[in-house]
């Protein structure tokens, strides 16, 4: 089990948080539905890093994005999805 | 190549067993084949078999990045079933079901199939209503289900805890009776074993590094494959990878509808007979079985989120035994030998992709998710046909690469195009 140090809350068990999809799957608003599927069901899956989406669902339920690489499992940055990081 | 057969063990008894004999041969790549298959698992080395005997196509590779069945061939957990409750799936895994009944005759290579019932059970009157369902549809197609009443259940699992207090309540079970395991190894060796009779080049320790592309700009047809042993030329190639088919595909430039996720197991000491059946439940996603070495093999979920690691959370494994436990209250004294995990293509419905792919003469086999094992032969067959013919088989025509793009996903458990809550 990890900790992920989530922008919000601090440091908290894995278990408190669900990943939902990679970064490279989210279609921008006003693709053209044959574009948006493909970018829906199609994924990088790279052997390394890669930016992902994840929740912290059983915490404050903010949207992450995680960059995590998949073969050591070290999480090398954690950003709050929202508003305020639009800026 | 020397027959296996009871009489020849007699006689190699008189010989001091000195007859014994490499099972396949060790040859160097030759400079082109007809097909090359990239990835020497139980599903490539059967497509190689059945384009060899079925096919006629006889100048095949199988090239193989480490050992043949090292991959998940060596790591899944030897469950053999076809009771899916969708048609495309229950008619591919039935196909392949029938197919392991006479694996060892047609190999002349024990398979160690035992069918000894493959037990969904159910928690609730839900439950059963939904087995029932899945039954029917199973019976519909002539596949064999059968749903058990409590006391049908005790009979074929008298270690269940069957108790009105018991954590999760038995209310009956769907029983698929020709269900059961079968030995994984013997699966890759056998297949290896008999296309290599047919003149199919089994190639280990060569990994490939890339594809050989047609055309000015290096984007045309795949006429062949770089490797760590030098460039081979092939006619087609198959990619037959499943858990790294996003790694091969990619060489080629194709992003596939899969991630790459950790499915776990666990195998506790060697104890007499005490699972005399696959028990799984669905509700809770545990099941448990027995090897023929007596060891109770153990498993549940994937980790739902991306790796490659092939090492999973405790957290995940230690779910799935409690679940285990809470069913089979007896299984709680035993000591666990190792738990193992494998990297598994998890798809967007939960099915296998087999057929071509926007690269001219590439194919690719993969995204079996975390039931690849007992499709092995049907998996092969199928492969086979569409790597020699360049078409579909009618049974893997609905496992096209694009059916997620057109919207024909075949998803048996309804959640959705999300790999990781299938």
């Amino acid at each position: 089990m990890y900790l992920i140090d989530c922008p919000h809350c601090g440091p908290r068990a894995q278990l408190e948080f669900t990943y939902e999809r990679t970064m490279d799957s989210i279609a921008p608003a006003g693709a053209d539905p044959q574009e948006a599927m493909r970018v829906l069901y199609s994924r990088a899956n790279p052997m390394g890093a890669d930016d992902e989406v994840w929740r912290h669902t059983y915490g404050c339920r903010a949207w992450l994005v995680l960059t995590r690489n998949r073969m050591t499992h070290s999480i090398d940055a954690v950003r709050a999805v929202g508003p305020e990081t639009l800026a | 190549m020397n027959r296996y057969s009871v009489f020849g063990l007699m006689r190699g008894a008189l010989g001091g067993q000195k007859h014994w004999q490499p099972a396949w041969r060790d040859p160097e790549p030759r400079a082109s084949y007809d097909v090359v298959i990239i990835g020497g698992g139980g599903h490539g080395l059967a497509t190689a078999y059945y384009l060899a005997k079925v096919h006629g196509v006889r100048n095949v590779a199988v090239l193989e990045k480490s050992w043949i069945g090292g991959g998940n061939t060596g790591r899944n957990t030897t469950l053999v079933r076809s009771n899916y409750r969708l048609a495309p799936l229950h008619n591919l895994f039935d196909f392949g079901l029938k197919m392991w009944e006479h694996l060892s005759d047609e190999l002349n290579y024990n398979v160690m199939f035992s069918p000894r019932g493959a037990m969904f059970l159910g928690h609730s009157d839900a439950d059963m209503t939904m087995l029932a369902q899945r039954g029917d549809a199973l019976r519909c197609d002539g596949i064999d289900a059968e749903l058990l009443t409590r006391d049908e259940v005790a009979k074929v699992e008298p270690l269940i805890d069957m108790s009105r207090t018991a954590r999760f309540p038995i209310e009956g079970a769907l029983m698929q009776p020709r269900g059961g395991t079968a030995r994984h190894d013997a699966v890759a060796w056998g297949y290896a074993r008999a296309a290599d009779v047919l003149g199919v080049d089994i190639i280990q320790k060569c990994e490939v590094t890339g594809f050989v592309r047609d055309g000015a700009d290096g984007s045309g047809a795949v006429v062949g494959v770089e490797t760590t042993r030098g460039r081979i030329g092939a006619g087609r190639v198959g990619i037959c990878v499943a858990g790294h088919s996003g790694q091969v595909a990619g060489l080629a430039g194709l992003k596939l509808p899969i991630e790459s996720q950790t499915l776990q197991a666990v195998v506790t000491e060697g104890v007499k007979p005490m699972v005399n059946s696959s028990v799984m439940s669905q509700s809770l996603h545990c099941y448990v079985s027995q090897s023929d070495k007596g060891g109770i093999v153990m498993g549940g979920d994937p980790d739902n989120w991306p790796s490659y690691a092939r090492r999973g959370q405790p957290t995940v494994i230690e779910t799935a035994i409690a679940q285990t436990i809470a069913i089979m209250p007896a299984l709680s004294r035993l000591r666990m030998l190792r738990t193992w995990s494998g990297v598994t293509d998890m798809s967007f419905d939960g099915a296998p992709i087999i057929g071509p792919t926007p690269v001219r003469n590439l194919f690719i086999n993969g995204g079996w998710c975390y039931g690849g094992f007992k499709a092995t032969p049907a998996s092969g067959w199928t492969y086979a046909h569409t790597l020699a013919t360049g078409a579909a088989h009618p049974l893997n025509a609905p496992f096209a690469l694009d059916r997620f793009v057109r919207g024909a996903t075949v998803d048996e458990t309804g959640v959705g195009p999300m790999p990781n809550h299938r």
